[in-house]
């Protein structure tokens, strides 16, 4: 999902939508938005003097600025308790990758905040959490950091303006005399008035539109390596998810989803569910794909899954496609003899009389997100209003999807964002499934006479199998080359289902037939002639962007094509992708170049039996390089050291880049190691669980060093882009021992 | 009624006797720091510790519990627990979290394994790995799993 801002623009509908309660004044003559504010008592229920309504009472004009949008208004993400506690909104979701604490160390930072009183606290839908760049709410793209730091700043710096002027009247002084330091105001005399003494009086200021950001030499916070603000509750079990959600009567829901994607009914026999204790009502509900499944709530996760379970269903599968992996590896192998849609369209007449040939195959299969925390979404509505809680990158579309499916105004849906058990991209969808699937849940059981609200729970069968995976990819290339490597025509083809074709994202992101997030990662940074046919085969299997979307398959593509022309034309690898590497991705140059130095390649002599491998990717703006060692034992590859180099430009956490990057890394030897893999027979799922869709343990880590390039440019995302180069250059380290290239994920050594 | 033991409580817990551990903690008695993860002992997510033994409490049925000592990540961590507490801290200093959903099951067997050291004895690498190689970290928080236990294992030595 590698939106390219310049191009991106939702249609007008979608926007029109996202920006539904702007803040305008609301009926009441208020508006709509009623967060807590910048405000001097206690607790956040008592949020209710906002900077707005006040400002509504003297005349907005003094208050709110013509030129300032919501999420430019300290208003929704600032809240200082009279102890000085600055509690920061943030506007993306939480799911590991550690925005929960970026985004207040930036904000923080300009607000020159005491960072020991700073708490975080997830947002909703309002508007005034939409990403700034795309003008709707979007955790994705490892954007948070990057579309957001300007954003942050600035709210930092008019909140840190509007508490000087407040101490500035108190003091009778001019503004421009104080200064700030770890949440006090410092006047005449070295006189003091901490933050929280001070924001009373400062939330009845007027809002400043124009203010001066630090320079970057000054920074006190960003760039110091910090823990996570959540560290202590997630190191305690005090940390609530989506799944902890408890409600007065709150009732559990577990669904009976159809054994092929988008399979109606055709009989229930409920009756041993009914009976089970605690079973309080078994529910037909719409699924998304216009499937539907059969929905047990009880009072407890327990009884609703026994209940499932003791369900008699009968299914009509004749009306849906049923896809079979192998059979659907041979269509891709047709229709990659076919002609289809151009990326790239260079001359490659030149291929056939090269000197040296590849002739390559690459299979990627369907991969399943599996996020630790299983799939959860409760949803309360009562009066005609809903409130929804789940962990979404997507609460806005959510929001819609749920005023959809519960029949209320969009307007009434409150979207709660919920600390989330990873996700990967698993929560971020267009089609809102498991949030339809609680709504319809919450729908059907009203029908019923259940008015409690219902957390609606998967199971991890339910996960594995629910669909919305990375999508299955062929690729074949046909590379010529000369003798020092120069490449004459590179005749490249992908075949993979679009992930936006049919969605609301279609018009933005698939350009003449091609999904833009099917070929990012292709060709760049190098400089070589590729003609690149693509073709997006319709099947019945939901897919979904996948941390680092297409570059899960593009970069190790063509990172071990690269080294194998190397290879064949024996050349150090990293000299040959130097020489390749044009002038205009210096990033990618002194990525690889940090990683090549502070791993010892070239100099250091490996431990007998290993081989370095090398590969460097640009995903999200961001450059990542490995060099790693690997060998091989019994025929099975082994990951020994990881040596990263990245380019991120600045870097507001390095706790949380070398997080991210020790993740990605992880995530990205996730797909190499056996039994990754989703594959299909009949149209059914054949993995389930943990057993025969292993992940990666701790035995499988490797050791991992992660240095960055200095930089003091605007910060670039990492949630992803620590994924894409692992795969790659732990094949190359085994191609290089065994003389011959891995072409599948997972690894398959003949 | 089923009679648990949870945290030095004794506690009484209207569900079915088939009821795994789990959900009786979760749903009925509303502890939610142990987390549901795989529900079939595969993940680790839900590791309690059952008479100081570190168990799946996703396949281990209340009936099997009954009149037994369960201790869960409250109490492991809430300080009382010399070697709970140095886990937990070494956690927080090493800044082990990301996503945090499985780190109540990864603290727990961190924990029980910790208690099998011998007094003065530092475990290798290996030995963590493999009292670690139950519980899944999809954020791949490994590298900082295995400091944070070894630096925990040091403050206890």
């Amino acid at each position: 999902m590698n939106f390219d801002q310049a191009t991106f623009e939702l249609p007008a509908n979608l926007r029109a939508l996202m920006t539904r309660h702007d803040d305008t004044a609301g009926p009441s003559g208020l508006p709509r938005r009623s967060f807590l504010k910048l405000t001097a008592v206690s607790g956040f229920a008592l949020g209710v003097f906002p900077m707005g309504a006040l400002a509504q009472d003297k005349g907005a004009a003094a208050a709110k600025p013509e030129g300032l949008k919501p999420l430019q208004q300290p208003a929704a993400f600032v809240h200082i308790d009279r102890d000085g506690t600055t509690t920061i909104t943030i506007n993306r979701l939480d799911f590991g990758q550690g925005v929960q604490t970026g985004l207040p160390m930036i904000l923080a930072e300009e607000l020159d905040a005491d960072w020991s009183k700073v708490r975080s606290v997830h947002g909703t839908n309002d508007p005034a959490y939409v990403d700034p760049a795309f003008g709707m709410h979007i955790t994705g793209g490892s954007g948070s950091i990057k579309n957001s730091y300007t954003q942050y700043r600035e709210l930092g710096a008019r909140t840190r303006a509007m508490l000087v002027s407040a101490a500035a009247t108190q003091w009778k002084v001019d503004a421009s005399t104080l200064q700030t330091r770890n949440g006090v105001v410092i006047g005449p005399g070295g006189k003091q008035l901490g933050y929280g003494e001070l924001a009373e009086a400062a939330m009845k200021l007027p809002v400043p539109e124009a203010v001066k950001l630090k320079d970057p030499k000054d920074f006190r916070l960003i760039g110091k390596p910090t823990g996570r603000l959540d560290a202590q509750a997630k190191s305690s079990g005090h940390q609530d998810y989506g799944i902890d959600m408890r409600l007065p009567g709150m009732l559990t829901a577990v669904v009976s989803h159809p054994p092929v994607f988008g399979a109606r009914l055709k009989s229930v026999d409920d009756s041993a569910a009914k009976a089970i204790k605690g079973v309080k009502a078994v529910l037909r509900v719409p699924l998304d794909r216009g499937a539907e499944g059969v929905a047990v709530v009880a009072d407890g996760y327990w009884p609703a899954k026994q209940g499932r379970d003791a369900l008699k269903l009968e299914w009509d599968i004749s009306g849906v496609e049923k896809v079979d992996s192998e059979k659907q590896l041979a269509q891709y192998r047709e229709l990659a003899t076919k002609p289809g849609k151009r990326k790239y369209d260079a001359d490659v007449s030149k291929l056939a009389s090269a000197p040296h040939k590849i002739d390559a195959e690459f299979v990627f299969p369907y991969l399943a997100h599996a996020p630790m925390e299983p799939l959860n979404c409760t949803v309360s509505l009562a009066g005609g209003k809903a409130e929804v809680w789940t962990g979404t990158q997507m609460p806005g579309i959510d929001g819609l999807a749920a005023a959809k499916v519960l029949g209320v105004p969009p307007e009434n849906v409150k979207v709660h964002v919920q600390m989330a058990g990873g996700g990967f991209g698993r929560r971020g969808l267009l089609t809102s499934d498991y949030v339809v699937e609680a709504c319809g849940v919450v729908k059907a059981a009203q029908a019923a006479g259940i008015a409690a609200p219902i957390r609606t729970l998967w199971s991890r069968e339910d996960d594995i199998k629910g669909g919305y995976y990375r999508p299955m990819h062929l690729h074949t290339a046909k590379i010529g080359f000369d003798a020092q490597g120069k490449v004459t025509g590179w005749d490249h083809v992908i075949v993979g289902q679009s992930l936006l074709m049919g969605s609301m994202f279609e018009p933005m992101m698939v350009k003449d037939g091609i999904d833009a997030t099917a070929v990012e990662g292709m060709k760049e940074p190098y400089d070589v002639p590729m003609r690149l046919t693509v073709h997006h085969p319709k099947l019945n299997v939901p897919v979904l962007w996948w941390r680092s979307v297409g570059s899960t398959h593009t970069a190790f593509v063509m990172e071990t094509l690269l080294d194998e022309i190397a290879r064949t034309t024996k050349q150090d690898p990293v000299a040959y992708r130097m020489k390749l590497i044009g002038d205009q991705h210096p990033r990618h140059k002194a990525a690889l170049q940090l990683a090549v130095d502070k791993s010892g390649y070239g100099k250091k002599k490996l431990e007998a039996g290993r081989a370095w491998g090398v590969a460097v990717h640009e995903s999200f703006n961001s450059v990542v390089a490995y060099v790693v060692e690997a060998s091989v034992k019994d025929g099975t590859p082994i990951l020994h050291n990881v040596t990263a180099g990245v380019h991120c430009n600045l870097v507001v956490n390095p706790k949380s880049v070398e997080a991210q990057v020790q993740g990605g890394a992880l995530m990205g030897l996730s797909m190499c190691l056996p039994g990754a893999a989703i594959t299909l027979k009949d149209g059914v799922v054949e993995q389930s669980n943990f057993n025969d869709f292993p992940v990666p343990r701790i035995t499988d880590m490797p050791q991992i060093a992660v240095h960055t390039v200095p930089s003091a440019e605007p910060p670039t995302g990492m949630g992803e882009p620590g994924l894409p180069p692992l795969a790659p250059a732990f094949a190359n380290a085994v191609a290089a021992l065994t003389g011959k290239p891995l072409r599948a994920l997972p690894f398959k050594l003949a | 009624m089923t009679a648990l033991n949870i945290n030095g409580k004794d506690r009484q817990v209207d569900a079915d006797p088939s009821t795994p551990i789990l959900w009786a903690l979760r749903d009925t008695l509303g502890m939610t720091g142990t987390k549901f993860g795989c529900g079939a002992a595969l993940c680790g997510a839900c590791t309690v510790h059952l008479n100081g033994q570190a168990i799946r409490s996703c396949v281990t049925p209340i009936s099997a519990a009954a009149g037994q000592k369960i201790t869960t990540i409250e109490a492991v961590t809430d300080g009382g627990d010399k070697v709970g507490k140095a886990v937990h801290d070494a956690w927080v200093k090493h800044d082990v979290a990301q996503c945090g959903y499985c780190q109540s099951g990864q603290i727990m067997s961190a924990t029980a394994f910790l208690k099998t050291v011998a007094p003065g004895k530092l475990p290798s690498e290996a030995e963590i790995d493999s009292a670690m190689a139950g519980n899944i970290c999809r954020c791949g928080t490994y590298a900082r799993i295995r400091a944070a236990v070894a630096d925990a294992a040091k403050t206890l030595a």
